[in-house]
């Protein structure tokens, strides 16, 4: 090891710093090629025949890649095709730096053994270090530095290699006074895309080359669209002196003009910014940190009502760009409802996953520049370079953003990858996934690996530390057809005339032990997908569908929740232990009433029954008095075939009276289980709160019922409760179910967190004090947490580090949220595209719905049989729409002579717009009240 | 920012060294001839001076004066450049005086005071430049010292931060690694293995700390085997030399 130079930074944090660091120089770093002979390398991974069919190099090379080629072409490098890459150390410090998300991508890449890619430690090599010289910039020094370790390679594989043709390092730069000094050097040098396009055997690999060079960028006019970006040291100064404020850009899903920016501030308070127009919005993309301005306080507008969709799907490229002399702010708005508006005047961080959606095909024939439009209406339309548009356009594809310049109306991309055939169910439920982020792949070979081995039984070591409880008449109640049962549950009356209510959890923990590959993917995906006809499971199927679903009349290893109580539903005793089961019966709801109302059955499950389902009803009785919401929203299931996997009925779900039953004893066992880990560990605790909405959030409830004459109290869960259940209507038993459900969206999302992060636990919809999630550990992660929390709180099992640092938890939480949410809009999306796919078999409806939301151009459709909603307009794109006015105290909206209120009871037809194939959507259509003009045509269609 | 990467996938550090790599080590003893014991050593760009003051009799408080063996004097102080930022250091505040006590229990363990009753050494550290590890630079400048002084000791005290980055040890510390978290100062008698101090402020998982432990205990006999080397070149210039 040589020792060597300190070298000194100054860095900035308030004033001037200077920092001092050592910086060792060593000799043994090697340089990873197969065909060296010289470093005493233990391992190798560059190949020693490193070919690639290339007509600028026909010898073995190895392609050294600069900073920005990484960080604009990481799709190119993720190409299985592209091998043997030298990653520098200044270049993975410099994409660290400058975008985590290339980052992370360029770390699996490195990590992928087929890839050959090797990370070369070229600042502490002693003959590739160099020192800045005076007047020589950061980025320069960089550009010098990745130049010498190239230098270094071609030296060192010349002398361990005596052949003329041996190998060589490519230096891929589309820096053109770095590649000049690199090809005076004697450096092979080219541009990312010529060498691309170099690679004769593979043309593909064309399209995921990403748009660069200069005179891609000038497309069509010279009219400049938006204003100029700051550059990043004025936006930082902004930011401290207050005159910008920082941001996360959210685009707004109904008008592509508008967007907010959820400012940040301190502590609780955080603010949001309108923008409105394109120029406003100046090319910031959905989640990009921003840097927005405010207006002047003359100029604040409010949000517009209109719902504005960007479909100018079949126009080419020029129209669309004339179409956007786009209406000037007119809509200013009443006083009252104006909200600060700024602009954006910098884009701090952009945060641009690939984005799934479709192709546009330019009515050019040869064109290779198309438009692609996103799935996600977030996000603006794309422009692509590709030769295989023919081929693309019926499929779903995978589109990253590059860049977007000031002269361009959309950004520019490039292909990265096609999923399917748009319209196939497959494709749909792919892209589905991948738009919201749901890991789905099947499980690796090292994830099974931890997967106990089969046949499995219950060793004498397992039985001498659980409570044998094989006895009792211990019974599961699901919906049917579930194969993953999670809970079971028993009662029996005591000898002292008390009653003994066990729930008995699947014990996940036993098989998933911290830390393993198994655990680490469990956590990652947080929770098990529900779509329509398929299952995402967080856990291997050995384990979810088999050894931990506790199913009839197998022995199964399980954590119990044990209470005594008396016949009032009180708590007496509660207890919890690892246990052994054997459930006696997995019924259906269905099967569980009909077993309760069965006078003649008298066995000992109906017994059991019994008992439960009457402290069930005081238990719920206790919670609803406490202030527990009862709230509604419609949900559908599908009937699907057997054979296709199409829906072929579709019903709204129903409540029996065993789902709240069971419901009720989950409710209690995490309430007892949160307080006894919360007791034990009171900084770590894994719990789960959920916030009273801002009395705000009420005002659409407020308005609605006060159009019926009705007061709803908000100021607490209790008084919210109490008035729903006295706010009903005679002769319309559905408003009160419309009530709850408007009641719903009022509500925040409930959320994990860890209880040394948090003062404030409380769960508003269920009133209670303290809350977790303990009783579904086969398919939610923060149950395995609780449940290792509660063995170590009995002393069952041990501690481990993750599990009592309190960050570690934090971040897991927040893992855990993201995935439930994105889980729970999946689930939709899912519901939405079989809804479209039953509704496409069945023709045009006509079904009875009622009016959910006033908007000002339209009216919001519930349709209770189907459980469906949609959208009415009023304003058609191609003919003058009626007369419209929009009351927003009410709220109404009067169309020529009718006036909508909400509630109001209508007549719609149901059918398929399958006019854009990227967004097919269900079409709603007014029939009853009669509107000339825009109920009319539907009526002859339908005669 | 998305701060520092203290150990890359390559296993390297900040400073180009691997996890169980010490620093640099230099030292000289014998730097000031009118105290009875002096030394300076570097660690890295971690620089302190040692000296040392005794076997004497007591002077200040005679009311602390032990009859069976020597009291042990330590104090510990930063120089006012030794930062980054020139900051007045004034005696006595809370970090030197806790800094003072645990030099004076490390000595305590490793000096054979039974044989001075009735006497005081004094042993003053001073941090000339700052960047980690103070501790244990401290410990073994005032090691040499004391051995420069001629004051028998059981056996060298050798110190060494470790921390703990990434499920991986990292041995003796500098300034930015010791922000990153967890860090565990251990001062090793070697030959014997006995620890004369051992401090952590951070919380660790126990599953961690035995690893961590090793790896102090490692890199500390690391330090053992520098310092053993100063001394002996020590004596071989003042032996030839004829001082």
């Amino acid at each position: 090891m040589l020792k060597s130079k300190t070298f000194v930074t100054k860095t900035r944090s308030g004033g001037v710093m200077k920092i001092v660091r050592e910086h060792y120089l060593r000799d043994d770093i090697w340089c990873g090629s197969e065909a060296c002979t010289e470093c005493k390398q233990e391992s190798t991974v560059l190949q020693k025949d490193a070919i690639i069919e290339s007509n600028l190099c026909v010898f073995p090379h190895y392609l050294l890649p600069d900073t920005n080629v990484v960080l604009h072409q990481i799709d190119v490098l993720d190409n299985p095709l592209i091998r043997n890459v030298i990653i520098l150390q200044i270049v993975l410090q410099e994409v660290r730096h400058r975008s985590p998300p290339v980052y992370k991508r360029l770390k699996d890449i490195t990590h992928d053994k087929d890839k050959h890619v090797y990370t070369f430690t070229n600042e502490h090599h002693r003959e590739t270090f160099i020192e800045r010289e005076p007047g020589e910039s950061a980025n320069d020094r960089n550009d010098r530095a990745i130049r010498v370790a190239a230098t270094w390679y071609n030296q060192h594989l010349k002398t361990t290699e005596l052949k003329e043709d041996g190998l060589k390092v490519v230096l891929l730069t589309n820096d053109r006074a770095n590649k000049e000094k690199a090809v005076e050097g004697g450096l092979l040098a080219y541009t990312c895309e010529e060498y691309v396009k170099s690679l004769i055997a593979n043309p593909e690999l064309m399209d995921h080359l990403a748009l660069t060079s200069k005179e891609h960028n000038k497309v069509g006019t010279d009219k400049v669209v938006f204003p100029e970006h700051l550059p990043l040291s004025r936006i930082q100064a902004g930011i401290k002196s207050g005159t910008f404020l920082q941001g996360t850009f959210r685009a707004s899903r109904d008008n592509y003009l508008e967007a907010t920016v959820l400012i940040q501030g301190e502590g609780e308070d955080s603010n949001e910014v309108l923008l409105k127009g394109l120029p406003q919005l100046n090319r910031a993309v959905n989640n990009d940190v921003v840097a927005v301005q405010l207006l002047p306080r003359d100029q604040w507008v409010a949000p517009s009502l209109v719902l504005l969709q960007d479909d100018g799907s079949a126009k080419d490229d020029d129209t669309t760009e004339e179409e956007e002399g786009e209406k000037p702010l007119k809509n200013v708005g009443p006083e009252l409802a104006r909200k600060p508006t700024g602009k954006v005047v910098g884009i701090i961080k952009r945060n641009r996953r690939p984005f799934c959606g479709m192709l546009n095909v330019s009515s050019i024939k040869e064109a290779t520049r198309h438009l692609f439009t996103p799935a996600d209406r977030h996000v603006p339309r794309i422009y692509i370079e590709t030769r295989q548009a023919a081929v693309l356009v019926s499929q779903r594809i995978m589109v990253a953003i590059d860049g977007w310049n000031k002269y361009s109306r959309y950004p520019n991309g490039h292909f990265v990858r096609s999923l399917g055939k748009a319209g196939d169910k497959e494709t749909e439920t792919e892209v589905l996934l991948l738009e919201h982020d749901i890991p789905h792949q099947a499980f690796s070979q090292t994830v099974l690996s931890f997967l106990p081995k089969m046949p499995w039984t219950i060793t004498p070591e397992d039985m001498a530390v659980r409570e044998d409880l094989r006895q009792l008449m211990v019974c599961s109640v699901d919906p049917p057809g579930c194969t993953d049962i999670d809970d079971a549950l028993h009662c029996r009356e005591l000898d002292n005339g008390n009653l003994e209510v066990g729930v008995h959890i699947a014990d996940v923990g036993h098989f998933i032990r911290p830390g393993n590959a198994l655990d680490i993917e469990a956590g990652n995906r947080g929770t098990t997908v529900y779509l329509c006809g398929r299952r995402i499971d967080m856990l291997p199927e050995l384990l979810s569908s088999n050894l931990c679903s506790l199913r009839s009349n197998v022995e199964r290893l399980s954590f119990s929740c044990i209470w005594e109580m008396n016949h009032k539903a009180e708590i007496l005793k509660t207890r919890f232990t690892k246990s052994v089961i054997s459930s006696k019966a997995s019924l259906t709801y269905a099967e569980a009433q009909m077993r309760i109302d069965d006078a003649s059955m008298n066995d000992g499950i109906t017994k059991s029954l019994r008992g439960l389902d009457k402290l069930a009803k005081s238990l719920k009785k206790q919670r609803i008095e406490n202030g527990a919401l009862t709230l509604s929203s419609v949900e559908v299931r599908f009937h699907m075939d057997s054979e296709t996997h199409d829906p072929i009925d579709l019903q709204t779900k129903e409540l029996i009276e065993t789902n709240s039953m069971v419901e009720e004893f989950m409710v209690l066992a995490n309430i007892s289980v949160a307080q006894k880990i919360y007791e034990e560990f009171s900084e770590c605790s894994l719990l789960r709160k959920h916030a009273a909405p801002p009395p705000s959030n009420y005002d659409i409830l407020n308005k609605a019922a006060k159009s019926k004459g009705l007061q709803i109290h908000t100021d607490s869960a209790k008084a919210l409760a109490d008035s729903l259940n006295v706010a009903t209507v005679d002769g319309f038993p559905y408003f009160n179910t419309l009530l709850r459900i408007l009641a719903t969206r009022c509500m925040m999302q409930a959320v994990y967190f860890c209880s040394g992060m948090d003062s404030d636990f409380n769960h508003y919809g269920l009133a209670s004090p303290i809350y977790t999630h303990f009783t579904s550990p086969i398919r939610r992660y923060s149950d395995i947490i609780v449940h290792r929390l509660l063995a170590v709180a009995i002393a069952a099992d041990g501690t481990y580090p993750d599990l009592v640092d309190k960050h570690k938890l934090s971040a897991l939480c927040n893992n855990l949220n993201y995935r439930h949410k994105m889980a729970q809009y999946a689930q939709r999306a899912s519901v939405a595209f079989n809804t479209q796919l039953f509704f496409k078999s069945r023709g045009i409806l006509k079904e009875e719905g009622y009016v959910l939301f006033v908007r000002k151009n339209a009216i919001t459709v519930l349709v209770p049989k189907f459980g469906l909603e949609g959208t009415v307009f009023f304003d058609g794109k191609d003919r003058s729409g009626p007369k419209l006015s929009f009351d927003e105290e009410v709220p109404a909206l009067t169309v020529d002579q009718h006036i909508f209120h909400m509630f109001d009871k209508v007549k719609v037809t149901i059918s398929v717009d399958s006019g854009n194939i990227q967004h097919q959507k269900i079409r709603m259509e007014l029939v009853e009240p009669m509107i000339p003009g825009v109920s009319r045509e539907i009526q002859l269609a339908s005669q | 920012m998305a701060g520092l990467e203290l150990l890359s996938d390559q296993g390297y550090r900040l400073d180009g060294r691997k996890a169980s790599e010490l620093r640099k080590v230099q030292a000289r003893m014998g730097v000031f001839a009118q105290a009875d014991g002096s030394a300076y050593i570097e660690q890295g760009n971690t620089k302190v001076l040692a000296v040392v003051y005794g076997p004497h009799e007591m002077r200040a408080s005679r009311g602390r004066t032990l009859y069976d063996r020597a009291v042990i004097n330590c104090q510990y102080s930063m120089a006012t450049f030794s930062t980054a930022e020139r900051k007045r250091r004034p005696h006595g505040d809370r970090k030197s005086t806790e800094m003072s006590l645990h030099l004076k229990q490390t000595f305590e363990a490793a000096v054979m005071t039974q044989l001075y009753p009735r006497s005081q050494i004094d042993i003053y550290v001073k941090i000339l430049q700052s960047d980690g590890g103070n501790y244990s630079a401290c410990v073994n400048a005032a090691t040499l010292a004391v051995i420069d002084a001629g004051i028998p000791m059981r056996d060298y005290v050798c110190a060494c931060t470790v921390g703990f980055v990434d499920e991986t040890p990292l041995a003796d510390l500098s300034h930015v690694e010791e922000g990153g978290g967890s860090s565990l100062a251990m001062a090793l008698l070697p030959r014997g293995g006995q620890i004369a101090l051992l401090q952590m402020d951070a919380r660790l998982h126990q599953d961690h700390l035995e690893t961590l432990m090793e790896a102090a205990m490692t890199a500390c006999k690391g330090v053992s085997k520098v310092l053993d080397e100063v001394v002996r070149q020590h004596l071989q210039v003042s032996v030839l030399t004829g001082e």
